[in-house]
């Protein structure tokens, strides 16, 4: 499948600051089943850092901006080749040790209503294969958390969607990884595109979704909003511990005004 | 039982050789014109304004930590032995971290768990893969030792991140030399006033590949309310580099610079002494204000060398030390030359059981603590304390090591009465570049309460000059 992606992030000043600088995740590795036509990421007026790759395989880039005025746009767009891979990364080039993927950040720390579901959902499971465990809790989060957009926001944590009992894309990867790291799983953050319509109509289409570390596989990738795994119509961009860590775009306002911030993400399949 | 610790300056067999010329010195000196001496020292060390604490313990930052006047002494040889076990050490410390960021051979070997080391918070994923240029990420190794016979001498604790106290080494020579220069004349004593130049051409040895001409060094502070902040400025000037602040630095593109009045210069390396979370708030902690937004983008990319690397402190987890003389016979294929304290890891049941039952005979501390606090000292401590003690350690086992008790060797301090032995520890500190090397000399500090095994200022520690005399 063709997939391109039109991606604009405005950021818009009340008053003028010093200066911006963000970190960027938005160009995405190839692997097996993502092949990069092309891509490009723009900031006009920016001076941009060489993209580099890091260990765990994603490439970043640096952007500054200094004596700002009113707007600046970060714009991401390209075309890329996708193949259903079962949702397996394979033929990615990374350094991390998948065990250095089993610590929690305080947005991923269990609480008891995780540890509930995890206990729960494995019960009965002790001799199934690790994949199958993966599966059962990829669905149980799906079960225990309504997609809801605007039941949690940006800094909620896996416990307080829990308590919320609702969440979106971000909040059910987190509590995937905290029930997979309670099963001695190492699991991840991906943060990536994804394609929802079958008809190929352009919508909005940020997505999150969880890789866990399967022994003899590699990491698979898990998306507990859809309840399926990873397939052609995703577009993977990075990783991290979680939704933070993983973020696109980590930026700074430096002598900090008044911000707004306004996204668009646009994805289209071309017809092959 | 003071008679089974090893008095350095008085064995079984009288007067060591080291501290021969000292002994006439002391029993000369008039009570009187001790007491002058002792006022003129503080008066010194205030006017340095060298008031802060050490190696992080917190307290008062305007304490002055008390000086003895009394040197601690070594003997060429002995030195010799000391440095080379050291040197060793620091070695293997650095070609573990090379190892642990790149393909983990001593975990693939089966020599130490994964998971120790993987799992470990100091263990930084966002350099993973990353060979620091010279591939060292500890730089300056400051390693804990104490002597417990005439040969024994253990390591303590290795510090691989920024060790701190060289300041002191640095003016307790100097105050001893200015009110005792007959000393230095009698005695051939070892300088240590090259360490500044030494560390910097360390530091400058590791500039980045990009850097083609001479590179600027500068020590990134978090700051003057920090409590170390006296020996930033005090190393900054002694090396003639610029210390900076988070806010004096900033990325553009793939270079970190520092803003000055003749406009910006790019920075080639940094010696930074805050902590891995703070350093960038772009990577690390996201509300960190001390650091440089970007940096870590500039370093991973190689346009700027970070002194000590970012994930450098999982070598120095407590937890990791047991394992230091397994890196030296494998990275190293060579004897350890320096001892380990024989450590239970209160993880496993095993150790933990023995603990448990010993727990009156033991030091226990925990894994990741540090300045003598949340530690059991269990020959000295009264029945109510291990018990209350033992009920913490079975809650969380795995927070704690225990290692037995040692008899620290004492050296001559002067008390009320005159001289008394006193217990004493050493940390020298090693550095790392393109040579590996170390002033002869370190931070001597001695617990100043009788009977006392705890060094640490916060506890009624004080700070000695250490000597290296000279060959005859």
């Amino acid at each position: 499948m063709i997939l391109t992606v039109l991606h604009k992030t405005c950021y818009e000043f009340a008053t003028p600051v010093g200066g911006i600088i963000q970190s960027l995740r938005l160009t995405p590795a190839r692997c097996e089943g993502q092949k990069i036509i092309d891509w490009s990421v723009d900031v006009p007026g920016a001076v941009m850092g060489a993209l580099f790759r890091d260990g765990a395989g994603d490439y970043i880039q640096t952007v500054s901006l200094r004596n700002l005025t009113s707007t600046i746009e970060v714009t991401v767009s390209g075309t890329v080749e996708t193949q259903d891979t079962a949702g397996v990364l394979r033929g990615y080039r990374e350094r991390v040790p998948p065990r250095a993927y089993m610590r929690n950040t305080p947005r991923t720390e269990p609480n008891r209503a995780i540890r509930e579901l995890f206990e729960d959902t494995l019960a009965g499971m002790e001799t199934a294969s690790a994949l199958d465990r993966a599966h059962a809790l990829a669905s149980a989060v799906h079960k225990a958390l309504p997609y809801i957009p605007g039941a949690t926001h940006a800094h909620t944590t896996a416990a307080e969607a829990m308590n919320e009992g609702a969440g979106v894309c971000q909040d059910h990867t987190h509590v995937l990884i905290a029930c997979a790291h309670l099963a001695d799983l190492p699991a991840r953050y991906v943060s990536g595109y994804l394609n929802a319509t079958e008809d190929g109509t352009p919508h909005e289409a940020s997505h999150a979704w969880a890789e866990v570390f399967i022994e003899g596989l590699g990491w698979v990738g898990f998306d507990a909003s859809n309840e399926t795994c990873p397939n052609e119509h995703y577009i993977r961009l990075g990783s991290g511990l979680d939704a933070q860590d993983a973020a696109p775009i980590r930026g700074l306002v430096l002598g900090g005004a008044e911000e707004t911030m306004d996204v668009s993400v646009v994805i289209e399949a071309q017809q092959q | 039982m003071p008679e089974s610790f090893f008095n350095e300056m008085y064995d079984a067999k009288g007067l060591r050789g080291p501290y021969r010329m000292l002994e006439s010195w002391y029993q000369n000196m008039p009570a009187e014109f001790r007491a002058l001496k002792q006022a003129e020292a503080e008066h010194l060390f205030r006017r340095y304004g060298i008031t802060f604490a050490v190696y992080g313990e917190g307290g008062d930052p305007d304490r002055l930590i008390p000086f003895d006047m009394f040197p601690r002494v070594f003997a060429a040889d002995e030195w010799r032995r000391l440095e080379r076990g050291i040197k060793q050490r620091a070695r293997a410390l650095n070609a573990f971290l090379s190892d642990v960021y790149d393909r983990g051979e001593i975990i693939r070997a089966g020599r130490i768990p994964a998971d120790l080391v993987y799992r470990n918070e100091a263990y930084e994923i966002a350099v993973a893969g990353f060979r620091p240029p010279l591939g060292v990420f500890s730089h300056i190794v400051g390693i804990d030792l104490v002597r417990t016979g005439r040969d024994q001498f253990y390591v303590l604790e290795d510090n691989c991140r920024t060790p701190s106290g060289v300041s002191y080494m640095l003016e307790n020579r100097e105050v001893m030399m200015r009110m005792f220069p007959h000393l230095f004349q009698e005695n051939r004593v070892a300088p240590v006033d090259n360490y500044a130049r030494m560390l910097k051409r360390t530091l400058a040895s590791v500039a980045p590949a990009k850097c083609d001409r001479d590179p600027n060094v500068v020590l990134l502070t978090p700051g003057h309310f920090n409590s170390a902040y006296y020996e930033h400025s005090f190393l900054a000037d002694l090396m003639g580099i610029e210390l900076v602040e988070g806010q004096d630095l900033f990325v553009e593109g793939d270079f970190c610079w520092m803003r000055t009045t003749q406009g910006p210069r790019k920075v080639d390396v940094i010696y930074r002494r805050i902590d891995d979370a703070f350093l960038d708030p772009l990577c690390f902690r996201p509300d960190s204000a001390l650091g440089v937004p970007g940096l870590m983008n500039v370093y991973r990319s190689g346009g700027v060398t970070i002194c000590s690397a970012p994930g450098a402190g999982v070598a120095d987890d407590k937890a990791i030390y047991t394992y230091v003389p397994e890196m030296i016979r494998f990275y190293l294929g060579e004897a350890p030359m320096l001892e380990n304290v024989p450590t239970w890891q209160c993880a496993k049941p095993d150790d933990l059981k023995y603990v448990q039952e010993n727990l009156a005979e033991l030091v226990v501390k925990e894994v990741h603590g540090s300045g003598g606090y949340g530690m059991l000292v269990g020959p000295k401590s009264d029945k109510a304390t291990i018990e209350t003690f033992a009920a913490k350690l079975a809650e969380n086992p795995s927070n704690y090591i225990a290692q037995p008790t040692l008899a620290l060797s004492t050296c001559p301090t002067f008390v009320e009465e005159g001289i008394a032995p006193r217990h004493v520890d050493l940390r020298p500190y090693c550095l790392v570049g393109r040579d590996v090397e170390l002033v002869p000399g370190g931070l001597t500090r001695v617990a100043l309460t009788e009977g006392s095994l705890v060094v640490n200022s916060s506890q009624g520690g004080g700070v000695k000059d250490t000597w290296v005399i000279a060959e005859e």
